[in-house]
């Protein structure tokens, strides 16, 4: 199987042809030829596959609202090659028997690679710590490890999980939520809570988790990931650490660089998300850090919801967005169409720095001979508006429905192998 | 106007024109047949997921006198809890011949979501959304302090109004100050820090930690309902600690402007927010709140049903 990639323009600036043999790249020059697939990419950019750290499948457990080979489809329509499913499914991925099934279940609808997230405690219950080691010793070889959607709040708990994953290279990605600071919260305090009468999520209690695991893991010489930012004293905070040389990484949201509390005026939950949407003046701060280098990578955070958990009152509703097939959208209207971000940075935020925070080898590769062909071809001038009804996600609940985006996905190769050409899936998958 | 969901969507002029329809109204059963023909053949449906009897008798009295046919839905606990979602409680409702549906639901922004979301046809009337508004009742404090300062007030410019308890949890001082602002009263909020948004200074108001600053000064003075279980979250240590920093007892009350009001939505907790003296006293309109309570609530029903304007009703009947 040999691919040919006609005058795309490259990340360095220059414009040339890719010669995918297998699943590598084994030449780039001007005026190939080539008998096999040839893809026209004149007009677009050919960038490295993204890489998601926080995506959500459901499978095991809640298969109505997305499973592996669904939430695999819409990363692929994202120009996503890699994505790291969360540990909140049912049972629980505190174990290598479910990170095993999970990531067996990626293998099996070949679609990108799947690379399980292992939970910290048993359970997500936050007390005891989950068997890790087998996790990362397992067919998955997990190496991120997070409660994700709980806070490890307890600090001893969150120390010893620190300390523990540092036996094999991990990482604890941490939900940043003071359990006790939002029982019950709904929303961002502040002006909009405090009229709407919603509960209120007050910045802190992200804020204040987020200092005491950077100044647990800087003493303990543990890795650190951040996940979904969503204050402006969170962006401080980590520009602090960086400053000081302490060893953190944090992620983004695209819908926490788009979207505000504002949005809660309408009681529409599909505006319900955790955290919180914020204020404008916390979307600046986050835009800014994303750019200068503070917030490392762009992560989705897609979190599908089947239609009855969101047609309903805010209170009673699910948190949660999907988000894997707007995200480039969202990050170059926000980021790229405003300035404040080049193309080079964007490769930085949705491939390599995730790369290289995961230990995905094969993934946020300059593009070059010898590299393993995971791309994205991107049509960065596209403009389009988002439907929920299009998504290939099994779930609907996008806020962007309607929305005017810039730029999108137009191919994706995953491992040398074309799954979606002209926005439409392709190759073998299997139901 | 469709919906009554929040004093946030009515302009000044609305809210005078839903009190003045409630003083024709009144005019119009304060004699020995209390009954206007007006909604005949139209049914309202007082769906509550909270107890509230005072609230839903206020909202059956106002529908009958209008001759409206009423049908009670009790549904205590959430949706959820219940197993069924607050869109098929609606439809069901609807599908039953609802043409109007009084909600009163735990949380924030149920009526919002039940007029708004495509889910029923119907109107919809705000009977206490969760924490956020209580539009009737705002209405008929409107209603109470006209009928004590003037009838035919279209302002309150002039008037001091001190809203006094939990500011935080409490949809009465929410639609109270959309309502008195809008009408151009002073308005000052009353609460120990723990029970005041942090975000106040936005509201266009005054605030005060201190009950006993400037308490002569009030022409009004608003007593809000505190819930006992906001002692076991730690907004005040204890009943007797609140009662006496923010209580209205007997001595606060001796210092009130001789023609001031007093002011509670009810039900009272005698003994905590208000002294059994300050209730009974003859400052208090307790029970003109109540009394008023349906005859604004007959305003908006009137309004929301589409009824000819009161004027042409007035003399429809009178003849």
């Amino acid at each position: 199987m040999e691919i040919l990639l006609k005058n795309g323009l490259l990340p360095d600036g220059s414009v040339a042809d890719i010669r995918i043999v297998g699943e590598f790249i084994t030449e780039i020059g001007q005026e190939l030829s080539s008998s096999g697939e040839l893809i026209n990419c004149a007009g677009l950019r050919i960038l490295p596959g993204f890489v998601d750290l926080h995506t959500h499948l459901r499978e095991p457990g809640r298969e109505n609202a997305e499973t592996v080979l669904t939430g695999s489809r819409a990363a692929i329509r994202g120009g996503f090659t890699a994505i790291s499913p969360m540990a909140n499914t049912s049972p629980v991925a505190d174990s290598a028997g479910v990170v095993e099934q999970v990531w067996r279940l990626g293998r099996e609808a070949g679609l990108c690679d799947v690379f399980p997230i292992g939970a910290v405690s048993e359970g997500l219950e936050g007390k005891k710590l989950s068997e890790m080691k087998a996790m990362a010793d397992s067919a998955a070889k997990v190496r991120i490890f997070s409660d994700d959607g709980k806070c490890v709040s307890d600090s001893l708990l969150m120390r010893r999980a620190l300390e523990y994953v540092k036996g094999f290279g991990g990482v604890i990605a941490q939900h940043a939520q003071d359990p006790r600071l939002t029982e019950g919260a709904q929303m961002n305090e502040g002006v909009v809570s405090a009229q709407l009468g919603l509960a209120g999520w007050p910045a802190i209690a992200e804020e204040a988790i987020i200092a005491r695991d950077i100044l647990l893991a800087h003493s303990l010489g543990s890795r650190l990931h951040i996940c979904h930012l969503s204050t402006k004293g969170s962006v401080e905070i980590i520009r602090w650490a960086k400053a000081q040389g302490m060893q953190v990484t944090a992620e983004v949201t695209p819908h926490h660089l788009l979207l505000t509390d504002e949005t809660a005026r309408t009681y529409d939950p599909i505006y319900k998300v955790n955290p919180p949407l914020r204020t404008d003046e916390d979307v600046k701060a986050l835009r800014a850090a994303l750019a200068d280098g503070t917030i490392d990578i762009v992560a989705t955070d897609h979190a599908p919801h089947p239609a009855e958990d969101k047609d309903c009152e805010w209170a009673a509703a699910a948190f949660g967005m999907v988000g894997l097939e707007t995200a480039l959208g969202i990050v170059i209207t926000t980021m790229i169409e405003t300035g404040l971000m080049s193309w080079t940075r964007l490769i930085e935020v949705l491939s390599k720095n995730p790369a290289k925070i995961g230990g995905y080898t094969a993934h946020g590769l300059d593009l070059k001979k010898g590299s393993i062909a995971n791309i994205a071809i991107v049509d960065p001038e596209k403009r389009w508006t988002v439907d929920r009804e299009l998504l290939l996600s099994k779930s609907r609940n996008t806020p962007f429905h309607g929305f005017e985006l810039t730029g999108d996905v137009i191919h994706t190769i995953f491992n040398g192998r074309l799954v979606m050409k002209n926005q439409n899936l392709i190759g073998a998958v299997h139901e | 106007m469709k919906h009554l969901l929040s004093i946030a969507d009515l302009s000044e002029f609305e809210i005078v024109g839903i009190l003045d329809t409630a003083s024709e109204l009144e005019k119009l059963t304060s004699g020995s047949v209390k009954k206007l023909p007006t909604l005949r053949g139209r049914t309202v449906v007082n769906l509550f997921f909270e107890d509230s009897t005072r609230t839903r008798l206020s909202f059956e009295s106002a529908a009958k006198r209008l001759s409206a046919d009423v049908t009670n839905f009790s549904a205590k606990g959430s949706s959820v809890s219940k197993g069924e979602s607050l869109k098929d409680t609606a439809q069901t409702l609807e599908a039953m011949g609802a043409d109007l549906i009084v909600i009163r639901h735990p949380a924030s922004g149920a009526a919002k979501r039940l007029a708004e979301s495509g889910w029923i046809e119907s109107s919809v009337i705000n009977a206490g959304d969760g924490t956020h508004e209580h539009p009737t009742q705002a209405l008929l404090d409107a209603f109470t302090i006209r009928k004590h300062f003037g009838s035919t007030l279209t302002t309150f410019s002039g008037l001091k109004i001190a809203i006094v308890g939990d500011i935080l949890h409490s949809r009465v001082a929410r639609s109270n100050v959309l309502l008195l602002r809008k009408m151009g009263a002073d308005v000052t909020l009353i609460a120990p820090p723990t029970l005041l948004p942090s975000t106040i200074d936005s509201w266009g108001v005054r605030s005060s930690y201190d009950f006993d600053e400037n308490l002569e000064e009030f022409d009004v003075v608003m007593m809000l309902r505190v819930q006992l279980e906001r002692m076991n979250d730690s907004f005040f240590p204890n009943g007797r600690e609140y009662s006496k920093g923010y209580g209205l007892d007997g001595d606060r009350l001796k210092r009130l402007k001789s023609n001031a009001i007093v002011m509670h939505p009810g039900p009272m907790n005698r003994g905590l927010e208000i002294s059994a003296a300050s209730a009974d006293s003859i400052r208090s309109v307790v029970i003109d709140q109540v009394s008023n309570g349906v005859v604004v609530r007959m305003a908006a029903l009137y309004q929301l049903l589409g009824g000819p304007n009161i004027s042409s009703t007035h003399e429809t009947l009178g003849a």
